[in-house]
């Protein structure tokens, strides 16, 4: 197999992953996980929604910072198809969720109203 | 440890857990002679292929196998022998509904009853349909897209495994301890550990998690293998259509088991760890489970049915002469169907209260996913139209499935008119309506495959009387035992019911018992088909490896191909590659050979799968001891075959030569 590595075309591979690169997603994603963390153990804010909304932005900016990373996606690698199924994986995801949601939300309300008003 | 284990755990000991004497049927008279039954003739087949010698033979060239024909061929026979078993579930319920009256109580005790609709149900979705379609694509994908083999070949084997764990976890539930009682996709608090407390529901979860594995690895495999391999050429939109429903159907697959995996583990933590994700107190919610197995479970008959579209697009065109008519809207439309099918899954809860807002939303994509389809079956009919078509017995299936989809579906859109659905939801008119697309669609397509692509793997024709016998069969079998479930369904006549009072419903399932038994005689002749296939398989030869005037690439190839599939990659120009090489009179080069470069055979596979299902029968026995080894083991096993460098080897020069002249005599 090793023979065959160095001699495939450029255009079609991986864009090549550097030490630095990891690096840089390593320190990123330590301090992105530190900084949620501390604001749950210090009780950094009064308002609990805030720190729930401050986390989720971390972690979209995490999930970011690991695709850029780590799993190296750009517009242009492998002729656009990381760009299309990120397209489709984030339509799937943002389906899943908010139809859960919704549909769990119109569950609670129509069929366990108790739990909606102990919340 | 929790209390929920607690609770059940002072009846476990350290060393077998759970496992005890009364875990065996030996109280049951009916489990018991079937476990006599299959021992014997188990014991019989060990002896049979240890007399014969055959046991080097299918390890070496079978089991340990990563080619993927060879895969594709043990996921096929796995498929045909968990239809036997799912089919035997099928006619035990069948004879004791009909019997069921009054006051007769059937000869099934009803927590029987109950594991076999559920292991009916399991079986015939993860264990047949599954890989009969995975079989399928792992034979056809690669020869289609002029390939050597798949993208991962050792994967490939290694899913082929853990999917047959799977079914040895099931099959062993029938005679060790029991099977879930529950339905088949297990919804709790019925399948907490309160409500079923035994190991039924146990195996479920861990033959759906093992086999789930197995499935999503080759749903990675092959999304690579399409999207990496295909020959010079073949752009996407000149890829066979079958390989475009194998993609999109794969995709469905990386999307969506996760889902079942996620929901399944969750279950796990509720039964295992006292947690509280699907419980009725303390913040669980067991609506949620039903939305997410839901959320998985459409996608799920998508990818069943994908390829089988795309199966019989091929076959129509084969059969009449013609290229496919509309080819472009038959990729559009597969697409299509395979990202609606997320916006459909409430369809399958519509009475569990989530109102009339989100209840219409789910009732109108439910609607505009049949657009497409019907899109589809017009592209079959015009393909037809005017095309010189030949009813062998590929075509035969094809027509079928066009007409009993067709009832299918519109009893689908019924189904989805939430008013209806409140009416039908749970009644057998629901159950009537899944068979009518499953075995119209489903099954018959995969007989369809079956019939026309055989040639290609044995190099022999089947046999057509048997083939005919085995469609009509099926076909008229499928209406007589259905039709009634309809009917029923529309009387109120709710599923799983072990027991009826109204006297007046009897003849209906006796009926529907009938029609069961046709079916079987439809099972039968393809088994004699088979049979009789080989006997005659002299006279059934075919030579040229291209019976049926194909058109796309695995035409070009010997019939069985080579296990390096081509020895040259082909270079692709149009649609119908090898159509269109055979109209400009293509002659296989004779010279030029390279040495082939070729993944080696590996017993890992098998030997991680095995660490696997030793596992799960730990796990489901609470033999804490095996289950950490078991899964250490497995690890261990893993990260050891990382370090195995000799995966490849190459296939001479003189033996592709040899190979590829042998084969130009004979087409001389």
């Amino acid at each position: 197999m090793s023979e065959h590595h160095d001699h495939h075309d450029h255009a079609e591979e991986a864009p090549h992953s550097t030490f630095k690169g990891y690096m840089i997603g390593f320190v990123a994603s330590v301090i992105l996980t530190a900084i949620p963390f501390w604001m749950v153990m210090g009780n950094v804010l009064d308002s609990r929604n805030a720190t729930v909304l401050i986390i989720l932005a971390f972690a979209v900016v995490q999930i970011v910072v690991h695709m850029v990373y780590f799993l190296h996606m750009d517009f242009q690698s492998q002729g656009g198809w990381t760009m299309l199924s990120l397209i489709f994986t984030v339509v799937l995801l943002f389906i899943t969720l908010f139809g859960s949601l919704w549909v769990m939300y119109h569950m609670n309300v129509n069929m366990m109203p108790s739990m909606m008003g102990a919340s | 440890m929790s209390s929920a284990v607690q609770t059940y755990s002072d009846t476990t000991s350290a060393v077998f857990g759970r496992l005890t004497w009364d875990s065996f049927p030996f109280h049951d008279p009916i489990i018991l002679g079937t476990f006599i039954m299959v021992a014997v003739g188990g014991i019989a087949l060990v002896a049979a292929l240890t007399k014969y010698k055959v046991w080097g033979y299918l390890w070496n060239e079978w089991f340990t196998s990563i080619d993927h024909k060879r895969i594709g061929v043990m996921y096929m026979i796995l498929g045909i022998i968990m239809l036997l078993r799912g089919f035997a579930d099928a006619i035990m319920m069948r004879l004791h509904q009909a019997m069921a009256f009054g006051d007769s109580l059937g000869y099934l005790p009803p927590h029987h009853y109950d594991q076999i609709f559920t292991a009916h149900g399991v079986i015939m979705i993860f264990f047949v349909a599954m890989p009969f379609v995975v079989g399928l694509m792992n034979y056809i994908v690669p020869l289609q897209i002029g390939a050597r083999d798949v993208a991962f070949p050792f994967l490939n084997n290694f899913s082929f495994w853990m999917t047959a764990s799977g079914a040895v976890l099931i099959m062993l539930s029938l005679f060790v301890g029991e099977f879930a009682k529950s339905g088949w996709l297990a919804y709790p608090p019925l399948t907490g550990i309160l409500q079923s407390p035994g190991v039924g529901v146990d195996y479920y979860i861990w033959a759906l998690q093992i086999a789930g594995v197995g499935t999503l690895l080759s749903g990675v495999n092959f999304v690579v293998t399409i999207v990496k391999m295909r020959a010079p050429g073949m752009t996407m939109m000149k890829m066979p259509v079958f390989t475009w429903t194998a993609l999109c159907t794969n995709i469905l697959i990386v999307a969506a088991f996760p889902i079942l995996t996620a929901v399944l583990a969750l279950l796990s933590l509720d039964r295992y760890m006292d947690f509280n994700f699907f419980t009725n107190d303390l913040g669980g919610n067991a609506m949620m489970y039903v939305n997410l197995i839901w959320i998985w479970g459409h996608p799920e008959v998508y990818i069943l049915i994908l390829p089988i579209f795309g199966v019989f697009s091929e076959i129509v065109s084969t059969y009449s002469g013609k290229r496919l008519f509309g080819y472009s809207s038959m990729v559009y439309a597969t697409v299509v169907i395979t990202v609606l099918s997320y916006l459909v899954w409430l369809h399958h809860f519509f009475t569990m209260g989530s109102g009339a807002t989100v209840n219409s939303f789910f009732g109108i994509t439910t609607m505009i996913i049949s657009i497409p389809t019907g899109a589809k079956i017009f592209n079959w009919l015009f393909t037809m139209y005017r095309g010189r078509i030949q009813f062998d017995v590929p075509m035969l299936w094809t027509v079928g499935f066009m007409v009993t989809f067709v009832i299918g579906g519109m009893t689908g859109v019924l189904l989805a008119v939430p008013p209806a659905d409140f009416v039908l939801h749970n009644s057998l008119f629901l159950i009537a309506h899944f068979h009518n697309v499953i075995i119209g669609g489903v099954v018959f397509g995969v007989f369809a495959a079956i019939t026309y692509w055989y040639p290609k793997v044995t190099g022999y024709k089947l046999d057509p009387f048997w083939g005919k016998c085995s469609f009509w069969f099926w076909l008229i079998g499928f209406y007589v035992a259905f039709m009634p479930l309809y009917a029923l369904g529309l009387m109120g006549v709710t599923r799983r019911m072990s027991h009826f009072e109204d006297m007046s419903l009897q003849i209906w399932f006796q009926v529907a018992a009938f029609g069961a038994v046709l079916i079987g005689l439809g099972i039968l002749s393809f088994l004699i088909q088979l049979y009789v296939s080989y006997k005659k398989r002299d006279s059934l030869r075919d030579e040229t490896g291209d019976p049926w005037n194909g058109r796309t690439l695995e035409w070009s190839t010997s019939s069985p191909p080579p296990q390096y599939n081509f020895a040259f990659t082909p270079q692709v120009h149009e649609n119908d590659a090898w159509w269109q090489m055979k109209q400009h009179g293509f002659k296989p080069p004779q010279e030029g050979f390279m040495p082939i470069h070729m993944p080696k055979n590996t017993a890992a596979g098998m030997v991680l799968a095995g660490l696997a299902t030793v596992f799960g029968f730990a796990m489901i026995w609470y033999v804490w001891w095996l289950a950490a080894v078991s899964f250490g083991a497995l690890i261990l096993g893993a990260i050891i075959h990382t370090f195995n460098y000799k995966r490849d080897y190459y296939i001479p020069v003189e033996e592709v030569a040899a190979v590829e002249n042998r084969r130009a005599e004979v087409l001389a």
